[in-house]
């Protein structure tokens, strides 16, 4: 028999405010423990919380590029369990009146449009982190009360691929809205998925069972995989799945169980009675909706008809500085046709430059018009493609112009085909017996020829050119 | 230097304008209030805590800027005392339980700062029912306070600490937290004005929680015209508090002349029924004369839905209390009964804390609270006690607009011996009949003084208002303070 598995994620996705989402306290990462608190993160008594304005445009911001609809009003609830980590005893979320509801997120696998349809986006404050050393276990309270939306999908995924899609999807469009700062590495984007399997075709869901604890984009697919192979197991060798929350580790590739429906906690959901109910007035909404930037789907699209792959134009979407970059350049450049050659650079020797340097595209030297004249030299004849990639190493570490250092280092391409032709009788009468084999049949040597070519001219002949000319005067 | 006992029975407003004018410095009264309370409060029990050197420093310091001819606050010099339900930076903050026994609060709450910037002097911390819960103040994790009037009967409670310090000459006033009746019902019974305002008016943040969506802060004086003093500082909105209501403060003591001519005075039936004491009734009765006498319309009005509200006060109070104490686990601060050691030791140390640091009363509470909010219930109680909630409003929002004012006894009972209630929950609870409707409806309320039983023990007329309405409240009683002349004078006690 075959299986289908049936797939459905929360996301709770970090919002990228200056201060916590119930109090003034700041959000820094990587800070002293316990230094960015105030009495509200700290949970002491008598303190209250305060909303975050912020934290509700961004999160309106989140719903209408989803598609969602706005609660005009909604609530927050307080959801309660014991732990450390929890400074109240109960986490500030929403529950039967989320923020924002029926939305979908969009993205393309293997060039195929695929869409996940959304159950709900709500707020809700992150909880702390413990910290265990040996027998003791230390609590540090830095991330507790940093916003958080909670993305929970309708269990519209089938495999695990579409599930990391999903993950790089949303990751694409929480950038391009510049709601989080979208670092996986700083857990600002956590998942976790509700998985199950059933015959292909049927219509029935099976028992389900909640991964959690997977959070970059490679673990949800390993993750997932991996339980949808151990449901399978246990179906197809008689037994049933039971179900469960269990946690993935990442370290042993493998998954496991952390309580079951039995042991499942009662939240004790109800309004939180601090906070009155959540407003949302229309004039913000439209005015969110008006302020909304290209969306990664459309944009994606948009380079994709510029001539680029489709993975390389969500590439480039999913960081929008990188994306605004292309733009740019190719607005500078002039001709949409250079296009993909812009995007060759950038995602090629750009990317790998700034990668050496552990740098972002914000404090590269290259301004987009300069990478744009770069290409413009190239398609101009002026320099060849592998000396234009020894011009934009220069460029990258002193910002200057590629004129400028092709003029001061003499890189410009000797695309004179007399003084090429010089040069090429030169390096054919130094070879007697290569150009002899070669006009005996060994027509591969013909590399070697401009090779040495290249050698004599340092690079600099038109390569297109000699390989004419090299053809031309072995044939005779 | 003025007499002892004559110092401590000067009302606040008194107080502050002998200190105003130089003719009494700050330091004296506070020393002469100090005195009192180590004499009296022995046989009492309504400090937790006493701060004396805390108290002569700002003193000092209050005497020094007056005397260089600074203008400072309307209640500069004025010593006060805090219930210990406020957190009060570097003071040791209990809510009367052993869970929060050695916590001393990094901050001050808003209405904590807003007395120090009035200029009022806090003298120490005053006990309560563990954390609101009670009506006898018998439910302190510490000690029970005694009624100054008659020590073998209790302060009433939750905010029998400040009730009794007022009546005692302990303090010039007190705050109190008013959750079901925790600041009218103890005014009652220990013989002093009492006012919850309207929910929202005065900032929750600093106040810690027993139910957040019934807690309100106010004063406990011995005169009409102190509790509108302090409620000119206390009211107002705090940015840090999500429940507060952002609209101006009158200055309630304009308005204390004004009598009640022209105002109607609604008499709820259903609070004037049989249970009542008789000896209340009459004291109330009374009342409603002097007030008639003096130009009020007094008329009936129904409140249909009054049968409900203890049931449903007894649904949103322990849920919200069930949630809000939530946070002492033993983790951060308060108490912490070390865990065992194996697997199982965190859920060992939150069940060990918790079992330790909570009363029998507060106990009862959570799992009331824990049981109506669990899964799959929730419609069944809680959002039928807010249906329920809605209505008691809608009662009040229908009579208000026959009537100014509702009135009513306080409490059915004049202060009840120590010890007779405590083994019976239900009618301890049933010591709030009349008072939270009002927290329910979110409205103001007052409690005034309104003679004595023939044990010469207190007896408070309740008088409910508009939303936003404390001036009315405040105008009627002070007509009425004014009008009865009942004579003033605190409780010696020995």
């Amino acid at each position: 028999m075959s299986w289908e598995a049936v797939i459905g994620l929360e996301v709770h996705v970090q919002l990228s405010t200056q201060s916590k989402a119930f109090s003034a306290s700041a959000t820094r990462f990587g800070q002293r423990p316990n230094s960015q608190t105030d009495p509200t993160v700290l949970g002491l008594p008598g303190a209250l919380p305060v909303f975050n304005r912020d934290a509700l445009e961004k999160a309106v911001c989140l719903g209408l590029a989803t598609g969602c609809t706005i609660r005009r009003v909604s609530r927050f609830a307080r959801k309660h369990y014991f732990y450390p980590d929890l400074p109240k005893g109960y986490q500030i979320s929403q529950y039967d009146e989320p923020l924002c509801e029926h939305g979908a997120i969009e993205f393309f696998l293997d060039g195929e449009p695929h869409k996940v349809r959304l159950t709900r986006i709500h707020l809700e404050e992150d909880a702390g982190k413990n910290v265990h050393t040996g027998s003791v276990s230390l609590v540090d309270l830095n991330r507790a009360g940093i916003p958080l939306c909670e993305v929970v999908s309708e269990p519209d995924i089938r495999n695990a691929e579409e599930a990391a899609e999903y993950m790089r999807a949303l990751h694409r469009l929480v950038r391009t809205l510049d709601i989080c700062a979208g670092n996986m590495e700083q857990g600002h984007l956590r998942c976790d998925a509700n998985v199950s399997i059933r015959p292909t075709g049927a219509s029935e869901l099976g028992t389900r069972t909640e991964l959690k604890n997977i959070n970059s984009f490679r673990f949800v697919q390993r993750a997932i995989d991996h339980e949808i192979a151990r449901q399978i197991r246990i179906v197809e060798g008689g037994g049933q799945v039971v179900q469960e929350t269990r946690l993935w580790d990442a370290d042993a590739g493998a998954s496991a169980s952390m309580r079951s429906k039995e042991e499942a906690e009662d939240y004790r959901y109800f309004p939180d009675p601090d906070l009155p109910p959540l407003v949302v007035a229309d004039e913000l909404v439209d005015r969110i909706r008006g302020e909304l930037p290209e969306l990664p789907v459309q944009r994606s699209q948009r380079f994709a008809a510029l001539g680029l792959g489709l993975d390389d134009a969500c590439t480039l979407v999913a960081e929008p500085a990188l994306a605004d970059y292309f733009d740019a350049a190719v607005t500078a450049h002039g001709d949409g046709a250079a296009a993909k050659t812009i995007a060759n650079w950038m995602l090629g020797e750009l990317q790998s430059q700034l990668n050496r340097d552990d740098s972002t595209i914000a404090a590269c030297k290259v301004t987009p018009a300069q990478l744009a004249d770069l290409v413009k030299l190239i398609d101009g004849g002026t320099i060849s493609g592998k000396i234009a990639k020894k011009v934009f190493i220069d460029m990258f570490a002193s910002g200057d112009d590629a004129d400028a250092i092709i003029e001061r280092k003499g890189l410009k391409q000797i695309s004179d085909p007399g003084a090429i032709e010089a040069v090429v009788a030169e390096v054919l009468a130094a070879n007697r017996g290569q150009v002899a084999d070669y006009r005996g049949g060994k027509t591969g040597l013909l590399g070697f020829f401009v090779g040495q070519v290249m050698k004599k001219t340092r690079g600099q002949a038109n390569p297109k050119l000699v390989n004419e000319i090299l053809r031309k005067l072995l044939a005779e | 230097m003025a007499d002892l006992s004559e110092l401590v029975s000067l009302s606040a407003a008194e107080a502050a304008r002998k200190i105003a004018v130089r003719e009494l410095s700050a330091t004296e009264l506070c020393k002469a209030y100090l005195e009192r309370i180590f004499e009296v409060d022995p046989h009492l029990g309504a400090y937790l805590t006493v701060t004396p050197d805390r108290v002569i420093k700002r003193a000092t310091d209050i005497d020094i800027a007056l005397d260089r001819g600074e203008t400072l606050g309307p209640l500069a010099g004025v010593p006060i005392g805090l219930k210990d339900i406020f957190v009060t930076h570097g003071v040791v903050t209990t809510a009367g339980s052993k869970i929060l026994e050695h916590w001393t609060p990094p901050y001050d709450g808003t209405a904590v700062e807003r007395m120090n910037n009035a200029g009022a002097i806090a003298l120490g911390k005053l006990n309560m029912d563990e954390f609101a819960m009670g009506s006898s103040n018998e439910n302190s994790a510490f000690k029970p306070c005694r009624n100054p009037w008659d020590t073998t009967r209790v302060a009433g409670g939750s905010s029998g600490g400040s009730a009794a310090a007022v009546a005692a000459g302990l303090c010039a006033v007190a705050l109190g937290t008013d959750t079901g009746g925790s600041i009218r019902q103890p005014a009652a019974m220990c013989g002093c004005v009492g006012i919850k305002p309207t929910y929202g008016r005065v900032s929750r943040y600093g106040v810690i929680a027993f139910a957040s969506s019934l807690d309100q802060v106010g004063p406990l004086t011995r005169t009409v015209e102190d509790a509108a003093l302090v409620l000119e500082s206390l009211c107002g909105f705090d940015p840090l508090d999500s429940t507060s209501v952002n609209r101006p403060v009158p200055r309630y003591r304009d308005v204390l002349d004004k009598g009640v001519a022209g105002l109607t005075i609604g008499l709820p039936k259903e609070y004037f029924v049989d249970g009542t004491d008789p000896e209340v009734r009459a004291a109330v009765d009374a009342a409603v004369e002097v007030l008639r006498g003096a130009g009020a319309d007094v008329t009936e009005v129904s409140l249909p839905h009054t049968e409900h509200a203890l049931a449903a006060y007894y649904i949103i109070a322990p849920a919200e209390a069930s949630s809000n104490l939530a946070r002492y686990d033993g983790v951060r601060y308060g108490l912490r009964v070390p865990e065992g050691s194996g697997d199982a030791s965190l859920l060992d140390m939150y069940r060990r804390t918790r079992g330790a640091g909570f009363g029998t009363e507060v106990k009862r509470r959570i799992m009331l609270g824990t049981y109506a909010l669990r899964s799959g219930y929730y419609d069944a109680y809680y959002r039928k006690a807010q249906q329920v909630r809605a209505l008691i409003k809608r009662d009040f929002d229908n009579a208000f607009e026959r009537v100014d004012v509702i009135l009513s006894p306080t409490s059915p009972t004049p202060a009840f011996t120590l010890g007779d209630k405590t083994d019976d929950p239900m009618a301890m609870y049933l010591a709030d009949v009349f008072t939270l409707s009002c927290n329910l409806a979110g409205l103001p309320g007052m409690s005034v003084p309104c003679g004595r039983t023939s044990a010469g023990l207190p007896i408070g007329l309740q008088l409910l208002g508009k939303p936003l309405d404390e001036a009315t409240l405040l105008q009627v009683a002070a007509c009425y303070e004014r009008e009865a002349a009942w004579p003033r004078a605190i409780a010696e006690v020995v």
